[in-house]
C-alpha cells in the first residue's frame, strides 16, 4: 500500500464516537462559557463573530483545533513512534526556557508569549510528549517492566516533567503527571506501590479529620486485630509481626510528624488551608514556616471562598436546574475562575443533577471508549499511549470536579475540552487525535 | 499473562466507576438532599429592596392636611465613580472641607463598598438641592435621590402629631414580628405612634438580580416575586387647627396647657401644650441636633403636659365636689355656710378669700365666689358620712365617686403616654399617718378644695367639664374621628371611642344647680371679668398651691350653657390667680371655636396676653445661663449624650436637669406606679402639715 492510500484509509479508519464525544464536549464547553459570559444587552450573534468575549475565542480555538486534528489525522503514525523521545526532548527543553523568558501569568512564570495575544504553557504540551516517550519506552523490545530498573526509568520519564512543574509553581499541572502511575500499573508495575499511595493519602486525610490520639489508638488497633487475625502466621513466621510493628511505627510516625511537618514547612500557607478548608477545618497559619514573614496581613478572605460559592452554585441547581441562562450565581459572577477551572459549576446550577448526571456520562462513555480502544492495539506503543490519554482526562476529570463539589483541594488545573483556554483545548486535542491516528493503524505493530 | 492484563484493565474501569460515583454520589447530597445552597444563593444574588409606601396624611377638623408627606433629597455618591471631579468645587458647595470629603468617602466605602451608592449628605435644604441641581452634571458618581419625608405644613401641634425616628434594637426586639428591619423609621410619639399601623401602610418588596459586587443586574425572573407598597391610610382627626395655634399662641412664654373637647362626642379640639416646638425641626439634617437641644431643654418641650401634666386642681374642683354632697343628699342646693374669712373647725385654719356677706349663703354663691371653707366642710360631710361606718369607708366612697368622673384614673386617649394622675388611696394616707385609720377627715380637709395629694391632668379637667356640660355622660377624649377605608380592626379600636359613658344616676337637677352656679362664676363671681362674646359659658376658677413656686393658674370652663358645644381646661403653671392668667386662655378659645373668629377688641387681647411673659425666674435663668459662652463647651458633651430614639424622651431629662419647672407635685404618688416615667427623683414632697400651715386660699 502507497504512502498516499494509507493516509485516506487512516482518516476514514478514525473512531468515530470518539470524535462525536469529542465534539460534543468542545460545544457544551463554549456553551457553558457562553452561559458564564452571558450579557443580555449585547447582540448574541456579533459577540460570537467579534472575538472580544471568552467563548468566541474559544470558539475561534476549536476551528483552530479541527484543522491541528485534520493534520494529525492525515500524517503518518509511524511519526509518532520516530519523534517520541525527540518531542519529549524539546518538551523538557521548552519548559526549562520559561524559567529564562518565561512571562508571568497569574502567579505562575510557565507561560511563552507567541504574540498576537496567544501565548503556550510548556507543561500542558509536555503531557502528550510524556505519554509518547513512556509508550516507546514501555514499547521497546527490550523495556521488560517487570523489572525495577525500568519501572524507575518509567517513574522518572513522567516526574522529570512534574518537577519542573513544581518549579515553576504549577502544583495542579504537575500533579497530573501522577496520572502515568495508572499506565504503568496496567503495564505490569506492581499494584502494592498504588496501595501504599492510597494509603498514604488515606492517612493524611485522616489526620486532618482526626485527633492525633485518637488516630493513633485507632491505628494501634488495626495493628492489633491484624496480629490477631495472622496469629497463627504470625506463630510460624517471626517476620509478619515484625513487619506488622514496622508499618505501625511507620504510620504513626506520618501521623504525628510527617504531615504537621509538610504543611506547616513544605506546604505555603494558603496551600495547607485550602487543604483543610476541603475537610471542613481552618488552618492556624500562624503555625506555617512561610507565613511568619508576613504577621501584616490581618485582613483575611475567607480562602474557603472559592469552593464555598461554587458548592452553592451546583446546589442551588437542585435536581433539575434553574434552566438556561437563568442561573443567578452564574449571572452574578459569584464563582470565582468560572469560565476556566469552575466551569462544572455553570451546568450543576443551569441543569441541576440531571444535566450534570448526562454530562458526566458522556465522560464516562469517553473513558470507556478510550479503554476499549486501547485494549484492542496490536502495538504496545499505541495501547500504552491510549492508557496514558484515558489516565490523563480522567485525572484532570476527577480532580477538577471534585474540587468543585468540595472533594478535593482547590488545585487549579481545566476540566478536560470544556474549560476556556487554547493551550488546554489544543493540547487534549492533540493527545486525543493522536490516538485516533493511531488506532487507525491498529493492525501495524509500531516500535 | 493476559488474563492478567485483561484484569488489570477491568480494575482500572472499575477505579474509574467508583470515582464516578463517588461524585455522583456528593452530586446528589448537593443538589437534592441539601436546601441550604440554594437558600444562600438566594442570599448571594437576590437583593430584596423595601419599598417604602408614602404614610397617611393627617387631617384636621375642616380636612386640612396638618401631617402630611414632602419630598427632600440625599446626595448619593458611588465611590468608584467619583474619581477625577473638582473636590473643590463640590466642597465649596457643601460648605464642607477636602478632609471633611474624604472621610465621607471612606465611609461610605466602609459602609457599601466603592461600587454602590451611599448617602454622602442627606437631606438636603432646598436651596442646597437648587444649587447641586444645576451642578451635578460636573461631579460624576453623584446623584440625587429622592425620599419622602414627614412635612407640618402648620408648624404646630407637635405633641400630638408626634414625630418619626429610626428603630433601634430595643424597638426591633420588641416588635419582632411585625417586620421592621434596621434603618426603618417608625412613629415614636403622638398619632404617628399611636396609628403606626394604619399611617405605614404596606411595605412592598421588589428582587433585584444583584452581581459578585452588589451591583444589581435587573429585575429577579421579571418581577413575578414582587409585592406592591401599599400606600398608608388617612386619619381624619377633630383637631381644629386654628383653635389649636391659637392655643399655642396664647401660652407662648408660658409653662401650661389647654385642652378643648367637643362635650357631645369627646373629640378634642385643640391640646396644646407649652412650651412646645416646631415640628417641622424634627426632620431634615437637623433633626439629631433639635432633638438633643430638645432632650435638654430643662423647660421640658418634649412632654405633652395636658396628658401627662399633673396639676393639683384648686378650686375646679369645687363644683364635682358639690355635685358629690348633692348626690350623696348631705345638704341641698340652699345649703349655706356661715364663713367668716377661714375654716377653722380642724384647729388650723384654711383661709378664704372672702369673709363674711353670705358669699357661702348656698351653692351657688359658694361655687361663684369659690368659698374654701364651704367646701372643706362639704368634704368633711362626704367623709364623715354616717352612712359609713368609718371616715376611711366615707373616704372610699368619695374616690369612688372621683374615679367615675374620670380622675385618678387614665381616660384612654389615643396618644401614648397618658398618666392617670392621683387621687390617693386610704393606704396611702394610712402610710401618710402612720397606721391603719389613724386619719380622720380633717387631716386631708383640703382634698375639699382640689389641693393635698389630690391631681389631675388637663385632660381629665376637660373631660370632668365635659361630663358636668352633659349632665352624666361623656365620650373618652380622642383626636382621631376615621380612618380612611376602616377596616374591622380600626372599627374595633375606634369603638372606644365612640362609646358613651354615662357616669351615675346623678339627677339632672344636681346638674343644673352645678352649671347654675358655674355660669354665677362668670357673671357676678371669680371670672365675671371674662366673657365669650355671644355666648354665655359656665366656668370654675383655680389657683392652686404647690411646693415649686408661685399659684398654678387653673381654668375650667364650658360654652354655651344650653347647649355646650367645648369645653375647656386650661392651666398656667406658677402664675398666680387662675382667672387672671388661665381664664384668657379659655375664654378666647371658646370665642374661636364658637364664633369661628374673634372679635377685633379679643384679637388684641390675644396678641397681648402672647407676649406675657410667665416662665419662671429659675428657667429664665436656665435659658440665659444657656446662651453664654460657657454653654457652648458642654453642648459638644451634649451631642454625645443625645440619644435619637428616646420613646419616653421625659424620663431621660429628669435625670440631667437641676430644676424641674414641676409639672407633677404628687410624682412619687404609688398610684402613679403603672406609669413609665415614674423612675424619676423628685425633691421629697412636702408633706401635709406642711401644706396646711401655709394655707391657702382659691381666688
Amino acid at each position: 500500500m502507497t504512502h498516499q492510500y494509507h493516509s485516506m484509509r487512516a482518516s476514514q479508519k478514525a473512531d468515530y464516537i470518539v470524535v462525536w464525544l469529542y465534539a460534543i464536549l468542545v460545544a457544551i464547553g463554549i456553551f457553558c462559557i457562553f452561559m458564564v459570559e452571558y450579557n443580555p444587552d449585547h447582540d448574541i450573534f456579533q459577540s460570537f463573530i467579534g472575538g472580544k468575549t471568552n467563548y468566541s475565542r474559544q470558539l475561534f480555538f476549536a476551528g483552530f483545533c479541527i484543522i491541528v486534528a485534520t493534520f494529525i489525522l492525515l500524517s503518518d503514525s509511524k511519526i509518532y513512534t520516530a519523534f517520541s523521545n525527540l518531542l519529549y526532548a524539546f518538551g523538557i527543553l521548552l519548559m526549562l526556557a520559561t524559567f529564562v523568558i518565561g512571562e508571568n501569568i497569574n502567579g505562575s512564570k510557565s507561560w511563552i508569549r507567541l504574540g498576537g495575544g496567544f501565548n503556550l504553557q510548556p507543561a500542558e504540551l509536555c503531557k502528550i510528549f510524556t505519554a509518547l516517550a513512556l509508550a516507546k519506552f514501555l514499547s521497546r523490545q527490550e523495556t521488560d517492566f517487570s523489572k525495577l530498573k525500568s519501572q524507575i526509568i518509567g517513574a522518572a520519564i513522567a516526574m522529570v516533567p512534574a518537577i519542573l512543574a513544581i518549579a515553576q509553581q504549577e502544583t495542579g499541572l504537575a500533579l497530573v503527571y501522577s496520572a502515568f502511575f495508572i499506565v504503568m500499573y496496567r503495564e505490569g508495575m506492581p499494584a502494592t506501590i498504588l496501595i501504599i499511595g492510597f494509603s498514604f493519602a488515606a492517612l493524611v486525610i485522616a489526620t486532618l479529620l482526626l485527633e492525633p490520639n485518637t488516630l493513633a489508638l485507632i491505628l494501634t488497633g488495626i495493628a492489633l486485630f491484624f496480629i490477631y487475625l495472622l496469629r497463627k502466621q504470625i506463630k510460624k513466621q517471626k517476620k509478619i509481626l515484625t513487619s506488622i510493628i514496622v508499618i505501625w511505627v511507620i504510620c504513626v510516625g506520618i501521623q504525628r510528624f510527617a504531615v504537621p511537618y509538610i504543611f506547616n514547612n513544605v506546604l505555603k500557607c494558603y496551600q495547607s488551608t485550602r487543604v483543610y478548608s476541603m475537610v471542613g477545618k481552618d488552618y492556624d497559619c500562624s503555625l506555617n514556616k512561610h507565613a511568619t514573614a508576613s504577621p501584616t496581613k490581618t485582613v483575611r478572605k475567607p480562602d474557603d471562598y472559592n469552593v464555598r460559592q461554587s458548592k452553592i452554585a451546583i446546589g442551588s441547581g437542585g435536581a433539575l436546574g434553574k434552566g438556561f441562562l437563568k442561573g443567578t450565581q452564574t449571572r452574578g459572577k459569584y464563582v470565582p475562575e468560572q469560565h476556566t477551572d469552575f466551569i462544572f459549576t455553570s451546568i450543576g446550577e443551569a441543569f441541576g443533577f440531571v444535566g450534570s448526571f448526562i454530562f458526566l456520562l458522556l465522560y464516562l462513555a469517553l473513558l470507556f471508549r478510550i479503554i476499549f480502544i486501547a485494549e484492542r492495539q496490536r502495538s504496545t506503543f499505541s495501547r500504552v499511549y491510549a492508557y496514558s490519554v484515558a489516565s490523563i482526562i480522567f485525572f484532570h476529570l476527577t480532580v477538577n470536579i471534585s474540587m468543585t463539589i468540595g472533594l478535593f483541594p482547590i488545585i487549579g488545573i481545566p476540566l478536560p475540552l470544556v474549560s476556556y483556554g487554547g493551550s488546554s483545548l489544543l493540547t487534549f486535542t492533540m493527545l486525543i487525535f493522536i490516538l485516533l491516528r493511531l488506532d487507525a493503524d491498529r493492525q501495524m505493530v509500531l516500535r | 499473562m493476559s488474563v492478567y492484563h485483561q484484569n488489570k484493565s477491568r480494575f482500572i474501569q472499575i477505579m474509574i466507576v467508583a470515582v464516578f460515583a463517588i461524585i455522583t454520589g456528593q452530586l446528589i447530597h448537593l443538589q437534592i438532599f441539601s436546601t441550604k445552597y440554594r437558600i444562600m444563593a438566594d442570599n448571594n444574588a437576590i437583593f430584596r429592596k423595601v419599598i417604602y409606601p408614602d404614610r397617611g396624611i393627617i387631617f384636621d377638623r375642616k380636612h386640612r392636611a396638618i401631617l402630611e408627606n414632602t419630598i427632600m433629597y440625599d446626595l448619593m455618591v458611588i465611590p468608584s465613580n467619583a474619581k477625577n471631579i473638582d473636590k473643590e468645587a463640590l466642597c465649596k458647595l457643601l460648605n464642607i472641607d477636602t478632609t471633611e470629603y474624604r472621610k465621607r468617602i471612606v465611609t461610605a466605602i466602609i459602609k457599601n463598598t466603592s461600587v454602590k451608592s451611599s448617602v454622602f449628605e442627606p437631606l438636603l435644604s432646598p436651596e442646597l438641592y437648587a444649587r447641586l441641581n444645576e451642578n451635578i452634571y460636573k461631579f460624576p458618581g453623584f446623584m440625587l435621590q429622592e425620599r419622602s419625608i414627614r412635612s407640618y405644613p402648620y408648624n404646630t401641634a407637635a405633641a400630638i402629631l408626634g414625630y418619626l425616628g429610626e428603630v433601634d434594637t430595643a424597638f426591633l426586639r420588641k416588635y419582632k414580628s411585625e417586620g421592621y428591619e434596621m434603618g426603618d423609621y417608625t412613629g415614636l410619639n403622638g398619632l404617628e405612634r399611636t396609628y403606626e399601623k394604619v399611617l405605614m401602610g404596606q411595605r412592598g418588596i421588589k428582587r433585584f438580580l444583584r452581581d459578585n459586587r452588589g451591583r444589581i443586574q435587573g429585575s429577579f425572573e421579571k418581577g413575578a416575586f414582587d409585592t406592591v407598597a401599599i400606600a398608608g391610610r388617612n386619619l381624619y382627626t377633630s383637631i381644629d387647627i386654628e383653635v389649636q395655634q391659637l392655643a399655642e399662641k396664647l401660652l407662648q412664654n408660658k409653662i401650661g396647657s389647654a385642652v378643648a373637647i367637643n362635650p357631645k362626642t369627646g373629640s378634642i379640639i385643640a391640646m396644646a401644650t407649652s412650651p412646645s416646638y416646631n415640628p417641622n425641626t424634627l426632620i431634615g439634617s437637623e433633626r439629631r441636633k433639635n432633638f438633643g437641644r430638645l432632650l435638654l431643654d430643662t423647660a421640658r418641650p418634649l412632654l405633652n403636659r395636658a396628658i401627662k401634666g399633673q396639676y393639683p386642681p384648686g378650686s375646679t374642683f369645687k363644683p364635682l365636689g358639690g355635685l358629690v354632697a348633692l348626690d350623696e343628699g348631705l345638704i341641698t342646693p340652699s345649703y349655706g355656710f356661715n364663713c367668716f374669712g377661714a375654716y377653722v373647725n380642724c384647729g388650723k385654719a384654711v383661709r378664704c378669700t372672702h369673709a363674711g356677706g353670705g358669699h357661702a349663703a348656698n351653692l351657688r354663691k359658694a361655687i361663684a365666689y369659690s368659698c374654701n371653707s364651704y367646701f372643706v366642710h362639704v368634704f368633711r360631710m362626704a367623709v364623715d358620712n354616717p352612712l359609713y361606718a368609718n371616715p376611711q369607708k366615707g373616704y372610699l366612697k368619695w374616690k369612688n365617686y372621683m374615679n367615675t368622673f374620670g380622675l385618678g384614673v387614665p381616660l384612654g386617649i389615643d396618644l401614648p403616654g397618658e398618666v392617670k394622675a392621683s387621687i390617693p388611696d386610704t393606704s396611702r394616707y394610712n402610710k401618710d399617718f402612720g397606721g391603719f385609720a389613724r386619719w380622720n377627715s380633717c387631716n386631708i380637709l383640703t382634698l375639699g378644695i382640689g389641693q393635698d395629694r389630690m391631681t389631675a391632668t388637663p385632660l381629665q379637667l376637660a373631660n370632668l367639664m365635659c361630663i358636668i356640660a352633659n349632665k352624666g355622660y361623656y365620650y373618652t377624649p380622642h383626636i382621631v374621628d376615621s380612618i380612611e377605608n376602616e377596616t374591622i380592626e380600626d372599627t374595633a379600636y375606634l369603638t372606644k371611642y365612640r362609646t358613651k359613658h354615662d357616669v351615675t344616676h346623678v339627677a339632672d337637677s344636681i346638674y343644673q344647680t352645678i352649671q347654675d352656679g358655674m355660669e354665677d362664676v362668670t357673671i357676678y363671681g371669680t371670672a365675671s371679668f371674662l366673657k365669650v362674646p355671644g355666648h354665655s359659658y359656665c366656668a370654675k376658677t383655680g389657683t392652686a398651691q404647690n411646693p415649686h413656686g408661685k399659684n398654678h393658674a387653673v381654668f375650667t370652663a364650658f360654652a354655651p350653657k344650653n347647649n355646650p358645644k367645648i369645653a375647656v381646661a386650661v392651666v398656667v403653671e406658677n402664675s398666680g390667680y387662675g382667672g387672671t392668667w388661665a381664664g384668657p386662655v379659655a375664654t378666647l378659645l371658646m370665642e374661636k371655636y364658637l364664633n369661628d373668629t374673634l372679635s377685633t377688641a379679643s384679637a388684641k387681647k390675644a396678641e397681648d396676653f402672647s407676649k406675657i411673659n410667665l416662665i419662671p425666674e429659675a428657667i429664665k435663668r436656665w435659658y440665659h445661663r444657656k446662651d453664654s459662652i460657657r454653654v457652648a463647651r458642654e453642648r459638644e458633651k451634649e451631642k454625645e449624650m443625645e440619644k435619637t430614639h428616646e420613646i419616653e424622651a421625659d424620663s431621660i431629662v429628669n435625670t440631667k436637669t437641676t430644676f424641674d419647672p414641676e409639672a407633677e407635685p404628687n410624682r412619687k404618688n404609688d398610684d402613679n406606679k403603672n406609669e413609665q416615667q415614674n423612675i424619676i427623683k423628685q425633691p421629697p414632697m412636702l408633706n401635709n402639715q406642711q401644706n396646711d400651715k401655709k394655707k391657702k386660699k382659691a381666688n
